[in-house]
Order: structure tokens, then sequence, then C-alpha cells
């Protein structure tokens, strides 16, 4: 069982690291937050629809309901009367409030749980268990996510060039014929689907740390995207590991734990990057003031 | 139903809740309008929280649930997290907006570390955390009301005594280094005063509710206002309003949370005036193109009879 929880949590940390990439390098990663949140309400109206908790109509639900937030931000974003970030602030809190009435007011007694959604909790994973056929096929979770992981590995290794170009170069890859739009809702979509898949483990609010930290690590210690992407996933596998480890040790929250080594990684690599580091850059901007007041002086300047 | 609302409006805890959500509205949307103008609307949803590994920090040194306490380790808890978030991203290393995700969630995720630790399971959901996000609006004491009004005076006055500067600030944070006031005292200050918003807010409230009544109320007066002193006072108005109406709307109906009616009273604020504000309302843009495209139809048609005439 151990072993499980840790092939989850590996699992889920990869299958977010991968999108994360292009959240970050978009400065999309608020936008994935409020994915998080709201997804919550496309959890309810599908219960309210279906009235059954296991049915796969609450995953599809609540990743449309993602995609709708992208597309209501964007298109406060386009009245271009509020700024990007404020056009985020105002809708997730609006969705995520109607959700939380309309549990409060209608589920009340049904065991549909808030908290669930929002922290979820990966030591209790592989007690659901997929049956099929009457074999057990292993935690629920274990095969959601893998499904999405290979998901997100299959976008991004088809699309490639065309995500690597409409990050960098949005307006030439219009101009060439791409579909800039076209790939940034595929993106949301993905980054949706994983945010609802891994709620069941990591709860919502976490999942943004999974997408951000190892991509934004990735991002310091590379200026190359494949190298980027390829240094994200081995952050992921590092953190996850690192985080149920400790874990286990201080018998506390497991996905909590491990967003927290997630920041000390992106804080280490912040510090100690050999080209975009804290220190180096300290060191180079003392290096630079004593170079300029000794020109100073020489000019006798004072 | 009207006997109804006045029994309502005369019920003693209807008037502290809607009071002190009122005053949290009118609070939230004065200090939020430094934030929406400077395009850090996020920071109050990223404070919010950061805040809980304060709170736990606080509970586990002194052992019980005291609230001055805890609510000073939100506070030193939020103020360390918009340090480093000003930190990563003020060199323009790492964009603001991953800086804000990762604080955010490493913070969240060890206030949930701290949690579970001092519940001793490993089991995240408590009602401790429940109140945290959610508020527990309905919980409210007239002491507390009295605490945000209080505090909200002293921020409403700091606000005052530095209008000019943090005017400046927020609009040109260079020039005003440049005329010699202290960039990182201002702001320090600015965020102090978020933080302190913040915390007021987070134990009746919740941490969605904040991130709300932060961002909300300034947009939603930005549409009726283009001076500072107007949006400001808008805001405040909006805010309160949201509070007030929220609360009672929430008091009427049958098993409705109280925070989350008022963001959606706050949101229709907003699309309101997204929608029918004169001069930027979508409405009014709608309308006034309608009257150009009249005008240049009938000007076309003038020109068009005149050199018929002259022909």
């Amino acid at each position: 069982m151990l072993v499980e929880i840790r092939l989850i949590a590996v699992i889920v940390a990869v299958a977010c690291a991968l999108p994360g990439v292009f959240l970050v390098l978009r400065s999309l990663t608020m936008m994935s937050d409020a994915i998080t949140h709201t997804v919550l309400l496309g959890i309810v109206l599908a219960f309210f629809i279906t009235q059954d908790l296991n049915s796969p109509l609450l995953m599809i639900g609540a990743t449309l309901m993602g995609v709708a937030t992208v597309w209501l931000i964007e298109t406060l974003q386009r009245t271009k009367l509020l700024g990007n970030d404020t056009a985020i602030g105002i809708v997730f809190p609006l969705f995520f409030s109607i959700a939380i009435i309309l549990i409060t007011r209608y589920a009340g007694d049904v065991h549909l749980d808030a908290d669930s959604v929002l922290m979820g909790e990966l030591a209790f994973a592989p007690f659901r268990r997929l049956t099929l056929f009457g074999m057990d096929l292993g935690p629920k979770s274990l095969w959601t996510m893998s499904v999405i992981l290979a998901l997100n590995a299959a976008f991004i290794g088809v699309f490639y060039k065309e995500l690597k170009l409409t990050t960098f170069d949005p307006a030439f890859a219009a101009a060439v014929g791409f579909s800039p739009a076209l790939l940034h809702y595929g993106l949301m979509t993905l980054v949706s689907l994983t945010a609802v898949g891994a709620y069941d483990s990591v709860g919502s609010i976490l999942v943004v740390g999974f997408m951000v930290g190892p991509a934004l690590t990735g991002y310091l210690l590379t200026n190359r995207l494949k190298q980027m992407i390829g240094i994200a996933v081995l952050a992921a596998v590092i953190n996850s590991l690192i985080g149920i480890e400790l874990a286990f040790l201080l018998d506390t929250s497991l996905a909590g734990m491990a967003a927290v080594v997630t920041g000390v990684t992106c804080l280490l690599a912040f510090l100690f990057s050999p080209e975009k580091g804290w220190i180096k850059k300290a060191a180079l901007r003392r290096k630079q003031k004593r170079e300029f007041y000794t020109w100073l002086e020489k000019e006798g300047i004072h | 139903m009207m006997d109804q609302l006045i029994s309502l409006l005369t019920d003693y805890t209807f008037q502290v809740v809607a009071l002190g959500t009122g005053f949290l509205g009118l609070l939230s949307g004065v200090i939020g309008t430094y934030a929406t103008i400077r395009g850090e609307s996020l920071l109050g949803d990223a404070l919010s929280h950061a805040a809980l590994p304060g709170i736990a920090i606080g509970f586990l040194l002194i052992g019980r649930k005291e609230w001055v306490v805890l609510m000073l380790g939100a506070a030193a808890s939020g103020l360390a997290a918009t340090a480093l978030i000003q930190w990563m991203s003020r060199k323009r290393v790492v964009k603001f907006d991953s800086a804000l995700s990762l604080i955010l969630s490493s913070f969240f995720g060890l206030g949930l570390v701290l949690l579970t630790h001092i519940q001793g399971s490993a089991n995240a959901n408590q009602a401790g955390l429940d109140t945290f996000i959610y508020g527990q609006a309905s919980a409210m004491l007239i002491q507390d009301v009295q605490t945000i009004a209080g505090i909200g005076a002293v921020l409403l006055l700091v606000v005052g005594l530095f209008w000019k500067e943090f005017k400046a600030y927020t609009f040109d944070p260079v020039f005003t280094q440049t005329l010699g006031f202290s960039g990182t005292l201002l702001e320090f200050l600015l965020s102090g005063m978020m933080v302190v918003v913040i915390i007021l807010g987070l134990e009746s409230v919740g941490v969605i509710l904040m991130s709300a009544l932060v961002v909300g109320p300034s947009v939603a007066a930005r549409q009726w206002s283009d001076r500072l002193s107007g949006v400001m006072g808008l805001s405040g108005l909006f805010g309160f309003l949201s509070g007030v109406i929220g609360t009672t709307l929430s008091s009427i109906g049958h098993q409705i949370p109280t925070g989350p009616t008022i963001v959606v009273v706050l949101s229709i604020f907003v699309m309101a005036s997204l929608l029918f504000a004169p001069k930027r309302g979508l409405l009014m843009k709608q309308l006034e193109q309608k009257k150009r495209k009249q005008k240049y139809a009938q000007q076309l048609q003038t020109r068009k009879e005149a050199n018929e005439y002259v022909g």
C-alpha cells in the first residue's frame, strides 16, 4: 500500500508538472489557481444532475466548468475595463461561492464534502479501488491519473512545436496559420482535467503548487524548453518522494508536505541557479558597483 | 414579508453581523483599491492562503486558541509571504504570477502540515480549517465588530495621512522614489495594510471571501469614477452595501451561508457596473456606437444629396 501511495504521488506530480511548464511560461498560473477552485461548482452541478457521487459525469462536468471559467475570465479581460488578474479575482470567488451555497442548501445531508475536494487526502487514495469484473485493479486514482498523465504527455509530444511557437511568439504563430486560441483552450482543458483528477489525492488548492513549482524550478535553471520540461519532471518526482517520506516521518499531511518541499526546491533553485540565481546576481551587482566607483574615482568625479 | 424584514432588521444578532461584514467590506474596498490599481489584485488571494501557517504556529507556541496571538501569527506569516513574493519578482527574475502561485501553495501546504500535526491525525478535514476557508460570519460577536471598527479607523487614518504619498507611489513608484520617498517603507505600509485587512476578515468570513472583497468593490467603483478619491469612496460604499445586503439575504433565506451570499451580491454590483456605468459601461458603449453609426449614415446621406443637387 505504501508503494501505491508513492506511485500515485509521483504520477500526480508529473502529470501536473507537464502542463505547468506552459502555464509558467505563459503567465497563466493564477488562471489555473482559479480553475482549481471552480471545479467544485462543476462537481456540484454534475452531482445534481446525476445524483451519483461515483459517476464519471462528475469529472466531465468539472472539467467543462474549468474551461467555462477560462472563457468567462477572458471575456472579462477582453472588455479592457479591468486588469487581467482582476478578472480572475472576480470570477472564481463567484463560482466558488455559488458552489458553497448550493452544497449547504441542497446537499447538506449528502456526503459531498467540499473539504475533500479542496484538500483531498493522498493517504486514503489506496482505499478507493477500481474493480473490474470482480478483479481488484488497484487504486482508482492511480488509473485516472495515469491516463491523464498519458494525455498530457501526448498533447505536449504531438503539439510540441506549436506549443513552443504560440508560447513565445503568438502573433507570429497566428500569422503563419496556427490557431493560438485552439492550443490555448486545449491546454486549459487538460489543466482542468488534471486539477479534477488530482483533487482526489492532493486536493485542489495544492494542485497549483504541483503545477507551478517544478516548472518554476526548471525555468530558473535553464533557458531551453526541452531541458525545462525535463527538469520539471525530475523536480516533480524528487519533490513528491521526499515530501512523502517527510510526511510519514512527521505524521502529517502528505500533500501539504509535498507542497512545502516543492517550495523549498524552488527557493534553492532561485538562490543557487548558475545563471539566474540570486547569489550570483547579488555578487555581480556588488562587482558592478565596485567597478563603477573605481571608474568614478578615476574620472575625478565625487 | 414586510413584518419579517422589520423583525430581522431589529434583531440584535443580525445587526451585529450586518455591521461587522459591512465595515469589513468598506475597509477591504478602500485598501483593495491600491492593489487593484497596481495590478496586484490577486495578492489578497495569496495572502489569505499564506496566513494559515502563521495561525498554526501561533497556536503551537501558546498551546491554546488565543485570538490575538493567532492573528499576530497570521500577520507575520502574511508579511513573510509578501516579502518573499516581492523579493522573487521585483528584479523580474520570476514573473509576478508565478511567485504568487508558488508562495500561495507552499505556505498553504505548510499550514496544512502544521495543522494536521497539531490535530494529531493525517486527515486535514477539521473544523479549524473549515472556518479558515469559509469563515463563520454568522458567529460574529459585538467585540469582533468593535475590533474591526477600531482597527479599521486606524487604517483609514493612515490612508488619510499618507494620501498623497500612497497616490504617487501607486501610480508612479519610480518617480515617487526619485522625489526622495522611501520605496521600501511605502511598500511595507501598503502591504501591511493589506495584511491587516485580510487578517481581520479571515476569522469572520474566510479566505475565499476576503480575496473577493479586496478585488470586487474597487473594480465596480472604477467604472463610475476616474479619480482616486471617487474610486476609493465608491469602493468603500460597494463593500459596505455588499456586506449588509448579503447578510440580509442570507438571513431571510433558509440555510444560506452568509459569506458566499456576500460574494454573490458583490459580483452583481461588479457585473452591473461593468454593463451599465455611464461612459465605461458596455451597454453605454453599444448605445454610443449605434448613435455614431446613425450620425455617419445621416452625414453620408446629406453629402449624397448635396452632390446630386450641385451635380
